[in-house]
C-alpha cells in the first residue's frame, strides 16, 4: 500500500483490508516502535474533531513520527481565503503524508489528486471516514474471531450516519446478515442498499430494538440527533425507543458485543458500561492501532 | 422526411455539408451549443429553437457546417438531449441518421447536485461515472453522491 492514498473504504480490496487489520493486530501487541522517526505527518483539520485528531496523533507519535498541522481552519491561512488546492500544495512540501478532515464531501479525493504525498481521509463531510470503518472492522473481527457470516444490527440514525453507510459497504464482502433498526424517518437510504442487493445478502428492517437483540453478534449503536427531524414531535415520539439499557441485554447471545462510534449522548445508559458486552471504549483504542498500521504501510516501512 | 417536417425544416436554412442535430428539447438547445463548444466554431452554425414538432411539441435544431463530430464528442449531448438525432449531410443529401448514446463518463459537463460537494466550492473539473444509462444516474468522482435525471444540472 506504499504511497497510496486512502480516501474511500472501496479504494482498498478485501485482501488489503485484512492485511491492514492484521498489521493493526501486530501494533496492538507492540504499540511503541520508533519506526517512523524520520517522517513528518501533517494533520490538517479544516473542521475540529478532537477525538479523531488525537487518535491519529497518538498513533504517529507512538511510532516516533513528528506531527505538524492545524486543528481547525480558523487558525490557518484558509481563514484568509486560500483555496484547498493551494493549502494542500504548500503543505505537501513539509510532510511525508497528510491526514485531513474537511467539512465538504469530495475534498479528500481532490486533495489526493493535488498532493505530492499520500492522503488519508479522516472524514470528508457526510461522505467517507474510512479509518473509522477499518477500526470498526478490526473490533468486529477481534471480538468475533472473523468477519465472515455474522449477524450485525445497526441501530439509530441510519439515514445520515456516515459511519453506518461505509461499514455496511465494507461488510458486504463478508456475507453479513444485516438488521437495520431505526425510526421510519431515519431508515437506511436505498443507495446504500444497492451493494447489499447486488450481493444477494439478507437484510431485515425493524423499528423494534428489543426484538433484534437476541439475534445478533454485533449491536452497532448510533446517536439520534434532534436536528434530523423536521417535526420536533416526531423526535419526541421515537427518542426513547432506541436507548439501550443493561436489562435489555438479558436475552443477548453470549458473544454479543456493543459498538458505538462515540461520542455517546444517552443512547446507551451508563449501566451498560460495566457489562462485558460493552466494547465501545476498547473500540476507540483499537483506532490507534489501525491508524498505526495505515501510517506505517502507506509510508512503506512495513509491507 | 414527411412533407410537413420538410417545410418546417426549411425555417432553418439547409447546409451543404456537415451535421444536423435534431430533436433537441427546446430548453436544452443552448446547453448543447455550450457542450459542443460551438461558440468558438468559425464556420456556419444555424440554430433554430421552439420549432413545432409532432414528436416533442417544441424542439430545437442545430446545424453545423463542415463538422463531423467524433462519437465521444457527440455522446456528451446525450446527457442533456437523450432524444436528439444526428443527421449527416453531404452535398445537401442525408447520408446517415443516428441516435445519441449516453457515455460511460462525463467530464466537466454535469454539475454535482450536492451543494456541499467540493466541486461546487472550488475550481474543479467535475467527473462522473454513469452507473445507469437508462435511468441516467451519475456517481460523482469526488463526493460519491448520485446525481439523477430529476436533479441534473449542467455547468
Ligand atoms: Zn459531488
Amino acid at each position: 500500500m506504499k504511497n497510496r492514498s486512502l480516501i474511500s473504504i472501496n479504494d482498498f480490496t478485501r485482501a488489503e483490508h485484512i492485511r491492514i487489520l492484521e498489521l493493526a493486530g501486530a501494533f496492538e501487541n507492540n504499540p511503541r516502535q520508533r519506526i517512523l522517526q524520520d517522517y513528518v505527518v501533517a494533520t490538517l483539520f479544516f473542521e475540529p474533531s478532537t477525538r479523531t485528531r488525537l487518535s491519529f496523533e497518538s498513533a504517529a507519535t507512538r511510532l516516533g513520527a513528528k506531527v505538524i498541522g492545524f486543528t481547525d481552519s480558523s487558525s490557518s491561512s484558509v481563514q484568509k481565503g486560500e483555496s484547498l488546492r493551494d493549502t494542500i500544495l504548500t503543505v505537501s512540501n513539509y510532510c511525508d503524508i497528510i491526514v485531513m478532515r474537511h467539512p465538504r464531501e469530495g475534498s479528500a479525493r481532490f486533495a489526493s489528486e493535488v498532493a505530492k504525498v499520500p492522503v488519508i481521509n479522516a472524514g470528508d463531510g457526510a461522505n467517507q471516514h474510512p479509518t473509522q470503518t477499518l477500526l470498526d472492522m478490526y473490533s468486529i473481527r477481534k471480538t468475533q474471531g472473523s468477519l465472515d457470516n455474522l449477524n450485525i444490527a445497526f441501530v439509530g440514525d441510519l439515514k445520515y450516519g456516515r459511519t453506518v453507510h461505509s461499514l455496511v459497504q465494507a461488510l458486504c464482502h463478508y456475507n453479513t446478515t444485516f438488521h437495520f433498526v431505526s425510526p421510519l424517518e431515519l431508515k437506511l437510504p436505498s443507495a446504500v442498499k444497492i451493494d447489499i442487493k447486488q450481493r444477494n445478502l439478507v437484510y431485515h428492517q425493524s423499528t423494534d430494538l428489543l426484538e433484534v437483540i437476541p439475534k445478533v453478534d454485533i449491536l452497532y449503536m448510533t446517536r439520534i440527533q434532534k436536528e434530523r427531524f423536521s417535526d420536533p414531535l416526531d423526535y419526541e415520539k421515537v427518542k426513547n425507543a432506541y436507548i439501550l439499557n443493561n436489562q435489555m441485554l438479558d436475552a443477548a447471545k453470549p458473544n454479543l458485543k456493543i459498538l458505538h462510534p462515540l461520542p455517546r449522548v444517552n443512547e446507551i445508559t451508563t449501566d451498560v458500561d460495566g457489562n462485558p458486552k460493552a466494547y465501545y471504549f476498547t473500540q476507540a483504542l483499537n483506532g490507534v492501532f489501525v491508524r498505526q498500521a495505515l501510517l506505517a504501510s502507506i509510508l512503506g516501512v512495513v509491507d | 422526411m414527411e412533407r410537413e417536417d420538410i417545410r418546417k425544416e426549411l425555417k432553418v436554412s439547409a447546409i451543404e455539408n456537415g451535421t444536423v442535430i435534431d430533436h433537441i428539447p427546446s430548453k436544452n438547445v443552448f446547453q448543447v451549443i455550450k457542450i459542443l463548444n460551438l461558440s468558438e466554431y468559425q464556420d456556419q452554425v444555424l440554430i433554430g429553437n421552439n420549432l413545432d414538432s409532432r414528436k416533442m411539441g417544441k424542439k430545437g435544431i442545430v446545424k453545423v457546417s463542415n463538422k463531423f463530430f467524433k462519437s465521444d464528442e457527440i455522446n456528451k449531448i446525450a446527457l442533456v438531449a437523450p432524444s436528439a438525432t444526428l443527421i449527416i449531410i453531404r452535398n445537401f443529401e442525408v447520408v446517415e441518421k443516428k441516435n445519441v448514446e449516453v457515455p460511460d463518463y462525463a467530464e466537466n459537463i454535469v454539475k454535482c447536485f450536492n451543494p456541499n460537494c467540493i466541486t461546487n466550492n472550488e475550481e474543479i473539473v467535475t467527473k462522473f461515472t454513469v452507473i445507469d444509462k437508462k435511468e441516467l444516474k451519475l456517481r460523482c468522482h469526488y463526493c460519491e453522491k448520485i446525481t439523477a435525471r430529476n436533479n441534473i444540472a449542467f455547468r
